[in-house]
């Protein structure tokens, strides 16, 4: 309660994201302006201030701090209470206090140089003209320079660079851009860059970026260390020297990420929407899908059997300076049209981001390192975004892909309140989540938790979290995977350190966590369509239209299930599963009833298939409809094989023709089960007559839609649900995803998709939590 | 498997949903210092010297396959578990369940071949039951039990590997998994996979001889070498890296794995078994392995390492490294 005196003291606590992005000068300078006394400091709850004036000073004051706060800042809660004047007389910025509350501080991720800083960095009068690790209390590094919380130069990389005077002074200084920002630093006191050979050993050349820049207009690769890890890197116009690239990397057809000096030149070669643009010049700085154009100058091996290019814009001060160092100024002519910039990593393993081994690892790849001596603490990997336009009244959907650096370790915030609990998530894109209160730190993207340096890192980072957020979690939530890599390390936690371990099953937490980003309560129609997870019955789902809500779900209907042949082998050659499918609506002729997949395969390789099929050896029964879009594509000759995951299905989804309207037929049982089998039949008859594949693609994809659709209309005569909420690897195949949500809107369905978090197996872990939160809350009611 | 309330053929596959069962029925049922160590085999302390002492069961169908049937496999199997502590195999017990209708044919076969195996392995059955059942007439069920003596110097143990030990591995893997696995679903492939089953205290002695400090052997049988490493790792409290290159394989195994998605480090071994060494003596141990038969194709395929305990981690030939894990009832699908 406030008194009506006037002049009082009010103690102002405010919580989100609030330290290390400038709010301290921020009140220290709106308090001068209102003529206030008191002080600022950061605790772990966030920034707490106690400012003693008139009355409506205050009231300005407090408005200001709602209404003005520093771009990077984001609040969460502002509490205000009166307290017992003091009459200091001045305003003063407290240094850091620790306490030993157990609270959660927010952490700002890692943002893009700020143009303040750009235009300094380009100025050859600045004092930083061209550093490459310009940065203020509105950009820069974060998460991955922090060893622990509070926010303080202390507990960063930063810790062993001193500063010099002039950086000290702007650091001290409560009107600076720099006053304590905690990555401070200049040519003089700061990090440097350094240019190694592969052996590492250092090129004695007058500047290591001009060098980098003349070395990749030769065509050569270069390794980078950035924000979150290394990147590798070649001139993405260069055909040659990509092609030699994807050949060290191992990395046949996967699309390679391409970074450009700015949005003008992005335009050159692809197309971007007004939405994508936006996302593209944000300062989380994603790589975004956008359309190609049918000429463009970038290399063809960059991104085949696409539509799309990965792009992005610079973030680092060193990106800035590889486009236009020497220019002065950033501006055209830019060295590069689009350099190639893809993970430092061979195959499937995470980004390096150590510099050992980065050179260990990438020695083989990269002719060049362009290194530096600020360490990254914690890697990061680019975050990757699409936008999808479904037709009629829809509004464009953003769809993130890989939910890592520009949003990591910023909170999801749910409507209910949560025990501390750790959700340890999927298997194949996992990031973990660490809840408490009404906040879900997703961690970042770690990848495929079956290669060790993964695994360790998942390890590592649940570790950091735990730290730095002062979350210890009282419950453990799995995927229910007998064999997840997740799952048995939450088991193995929850039994070493005695908690509670909620088993979650895969698709109830994909739909679970849609629920939760959009806040929605009672029940909804779930479709869940991805590639695997572990079912209620021990089979394989992945074609789930389920009852859900956050307790609980009911399976109300899925796609009839195929056997794998060779189980993950299966997943890896989508022939097999062609095969397995051939096999069930042709029996051991199969090769008769479709001659050119038997020709192309071989009737040698078949018969093996056959007889496992037959014996029931290793043939785990899936429900997935992943499966369907990869037999699909091997029937109608599009692809046998998946050299990265989704190949085969992303191969039929480019090839399609969007103004084909037609559908196969399918059925849809009393159970619920959707039948494919007759439109199987006859896509394999267009594949074996060779007809129009553009049409059949589109036709397949036509009657996924249809099947869907009519499988909800089906769950709403029944239960009179009406909201639907789609989620799932498969849905990150533009073309069904715009189909599905025009056709369920047509038909008046409310339809919800993952907008904050993955479609596929990186958004689980969110739900998974809030299915936890509630059954505990369930529990204990 | 984790809810269920009712045994399934995962509880008997040797992998977690095994190891599960033992260590929340089994152990607090009737667990006591020896048992609690869950060696393949208990040592005990008997008139100043040390008797191992092993049972198991032998369940494998079919009961005739490539290679062997179920009466050697009996044989081998409980005097490996014994020769694993560095112990001569003295005596063998032998029980049967059989079911009404079994073909004494069949019957006098595997006899003779659990005969000419126990001559092979230089052990003596001296006991033995038989009871029958109703069921299927195809079936035979068969127990051995064993004892050995452990020499006076061997010292055989998980607790005593450390950083740095070797890791030996006797010769190819899968053999004989994928020779029963490839017989029961009557696949045919190109050669014929024959099982590996053979006696192995011969191949220990000849290690003993050149180096007494060896710190610990299995051989890795069901669950394959996957799970035996597991167990060590876990049981060690150390970290495990093998190397994919050094690991035998035979072609046509390999092939057949691929064909089958299986991972050969989980399939079953009979006659093979690994050794944790001190590093110095090595290939001292290896060159002695290498002149006996069960041997010849004997590698390094690892070491021991301080980082990460209790994790097995495999280097592969291009995607880097991967971790191994233990057997989960069947190999299931992961990747979405």
């Amino acid at each position: 309660m406030l008194t009506d005196k006037k002049i009082q003291r009010r103690k102002i606590s405010i919580s989100g994201i609030v330290q290390g992005v400038g709010f301290r000068p921020f009140i220290f300078n709106l308090a001068l302006k209102n003529n206030l006394s008191g002080f600022v400091l950061n605790n772990r709850l966030g920034v707490e201030v106690e400012a003693e004036g008139e009355v409506k000073s205050l009231d300005s004051f407090i408005l200001s701090i709602k209404n003005t706060s520093p771009p990077l800042s984001d609040i969460d809660n502002i509490q205000v209470t009166e307290i017992g004047l003091k009459g200091e007389g001045d305003f003063r910025i407290v240094e850091t206090k620790t306490d030993s509350e157990n609270e959660t501080t927010l952490i700002s991720p890692d943002y893009n140089v700020c143009p303040d800083c750009l235009r300094e960095l380009f100025d050859p009068k600045d004092r930083r003209f061209e550093y490459p690790f310009i940065n203020c209390t509105n950009c820069g590094p974060r998460y991955t320079i922090i060893e622990g919380t509070p926010y303080d130069r202390s507990l960063t990389s930063m810790k062993g660079f001193e500063m010099c005077e002039e950086c000290s002074t702007e650091y001290k200084s409560p009107i600076d851009r720099r006053f304590h920002a905690q990555p401070n630093a200049c040519q003089v006191c700061g990090p440097s860059l350094f240019l190694l050979d592969k052996d590492g050993k250092k090129l004695r050349s007058i500047d290591p970026i001009s060098e980098a820049v003349s070395q990749l207009k030769t065509g050569k690769i270069l390794a980078i260390k950035g924000i979150g890890g290394y990147h590798l890197v070649c001139d993405a116009a260069n055909e040659e020297a990509v092609s030699a690239l994807r050949e060290r990397k191992y990395r046949k057809n996967k699309p390679l990420a391409i970074m450009s000096p700015d949005i003008e030149t992005i335009e050159r070669y692809a197309s971007a929407a007004e939405r994508e643009r936006r996302i593209i010049i944000g300062r989380e700085r994603p790589i975004v899908l956008v359309n190609k154009l049918s000429r463009n100058n970038i290399a063809p091996s960059v991104a085949p059997h696409n539509r799309y290019f990965g792009v992005m814009l610079p973030y680092t001060p060193i990106h800035y300076l590889l486009f236009s160092v020497g220019n002065g100024g950033y501006k055209r002519p830019f060295h590069f049209e689009a350099l190639v910039m893809t993970s430092g990593n061979v195959a499937n393993e995470p980004i390096s981001f150590n510099d050992g081994e980065a050179l260990e690892r990438l020695g083989g790849i990269a002719d060049y390192f362009l290194v530096h001596n600020r360490e990254i603490v914690w890697r990061c990997d680019d975050s990757v975004i699409q936008v999808i336009k479904p037709s009629g009244k829809g509004e464009e959907i953003v769809s993130i892909i890989r939910r890592s650096r520009g949003f990591v370790p910023s909170p999801i915030f749910i409507k209910n309140t949560s025990h501390p609990l750790l959700a340890c998530g999927g298997d194949l894109k996992n990031t973990f989540a660490l809840a408490d209160k009404n906040r879900v730190f997703l961690g970042p993207h770690i990848g495929d938790l079956e290669h060790s340096q993964a695994y360790y890192s998942f390890q590592q980072s649940i570790e950091h979290y735990k730290k730095i957020f002062r979350i210890e979690p009282e419950y453990i939530v799995v995927d229910k995977h007998p064999g997840y890599f997740s799952s048995r390390y939450g088991r193995e936690y929850g039994r070493r350190f005695n908690k509670p371990v909620i088993e979650v099953q895969h698709h109830h937490a994909h739909i679970a966590s849609v629920m939760a980003e959009h806040g929605l309560d009672g029940e909804v129609i779930g479709l869940a369509m991805d590639g695997t997870g572990y079912g209620d019955d021990d089979t394989i789902w992945g074609g789930e239209v389920l009852g859900v809500s956050y307790p609980s779900f009911t399976r109300l209907g899925h796609i009839k299930p195929i056997p794998l042949p060779g189980g993950d082998m299966a997943a890896k050659e989508p022939w097999r599963v062609a095969t397995a499918i051939l096999y069930r609506l042709y029996g051991e002729d199969l090769c008769k009833a479709h001659p050119r997949f038997a020709e192309r395969i071989g009737e040698k390789r078949i018969a093996p298939i056959i007889a496992i099929l037959k014996g029931g050896i290793n043939s785990p029964l899936s429900s997935g409809l992943g499966r369907y879009f990869d037999a699909a594509a091997s029937l109608l000759g599009i692809e046998d094989y998946n050299t990265f995951e989704g190949e085969a299905p992303i191969k039929l989804e480019m090839i399609a023709d969007i103004k084909e309207g037609r559908i196969f037929k399918y059925g849809i049982e009393k159970n619920g089960e959707i039948n494919l089998d007759p439109m199987v039949r006859e896509l394999i008859e267009w594949g074996a007559m060779k007809q129009n594949i553009a049409s059949a693609s589109a036709i397949f994809h036509n009657t996924i839609s249809a099947a869907l659709v009519d499988s909800c209309q089906d769950v709403r005569r029944e239960y009179g649900l009406n909201r639907v909420c789609l989620s799932g690897g498969v849905f990150q195949n533009r073309f069904l995803l715009t189909k599905i949500i025009s056709s369920l809107e047509s038909c008046s369905f409310s339809v919800f998709t993952p907008v904050k978090t993955p479609m596929n197996d990186g958004g689980i872990a969110l739900g998974e939590a809030v299915v936890a939160l509630n059954r505990v809350k369930e529990k204990n009611r | 498997m984790g809810n269920s309330k009712f045994i399934t053929r995962a509880h008997g596959g040797g992998g977690t949903a095994s190891a599960e069962l033992i260590r929340d029925y089994f152990l607090p049922a009737y667990g006591n210092s020896i048992l609690n160590q869950l060696g393949d085999q208990a040592i005990i302390n008997f008139e100043g010297g040390r008797l191992a002492f092993t049972t198991d069961s032998y369940v494998v169908d079919p009961i005739f396959f490539p290679g062997g049937n179920i009466g050697g496999l009996a044989i081998f199997g409980t005097v490996n578990d014994i020769a694993m502590a560095g112990a001569r195999p003295i005596a063998l017990s032998v029980g049967f369940i059989l079911h009404e209708g079994f073909p004494l044919g069949d019957l006098k076969k595997i006899l003779d071949s659990m005969a000419e195996a126990a001559k092979r392995a230089n052990v003596e059955i001296v006991t033995g039951d038989t009871k029958v059942v109703s069921g299927c007439s195809d079936q035979i069920y068969i127990n051995t039990s064993g004892i050995g003596i452990v020499p006076e110097y061997a010292n055989i143990s998980p607790t005593n590997i450390r950083q740095g030990d070797k890791i030996i591995l006797s010769g190819t893997i899968g053999d004989h998994g994928i020779a029963v696995l490839t017989e029961r679903k009557e696949l045919r492939f190109e050669s014929r996979i024959e099982s590996d089953t053979a006696p192995l205290y011969g191949l220990v002695k000849a290690m003993l001889d050149v180096e007494q400090g060896i710190r610990m052997m299995r051989d890795p049988t069901r669950g394959g070498v996957a799970s035996t490493l597991n167990e060590v790792a876990t049981a060690a409290n150390l970290g495990i890296v093998i190397d994919e290159k050094m690991i035998p394989i035979r072609e046509d195994v390999k092939s057949v794995c691929e064909i089958l998605g299986l991972d050969p480090l989980q399939v079953a071994n009979e006659g093979k078994l690994i050794a944790f060494v001190p590093a110095e003596s090595a290939d001292r141990v290896l060159e002695a392995m290498k002149v006996v038969p069960e041997g010849t194709n004997a590698a390094v395929i690892g070491e021991v390492t301080k980082e990460h305990p209790t994790i097995v981690e495999m280097k592969t030939s291009f995607i880097g490294s991967r971790i191994v894990e233990m057997m989960v009832g069947d190999q299931l699908p992961r990747i979405c």
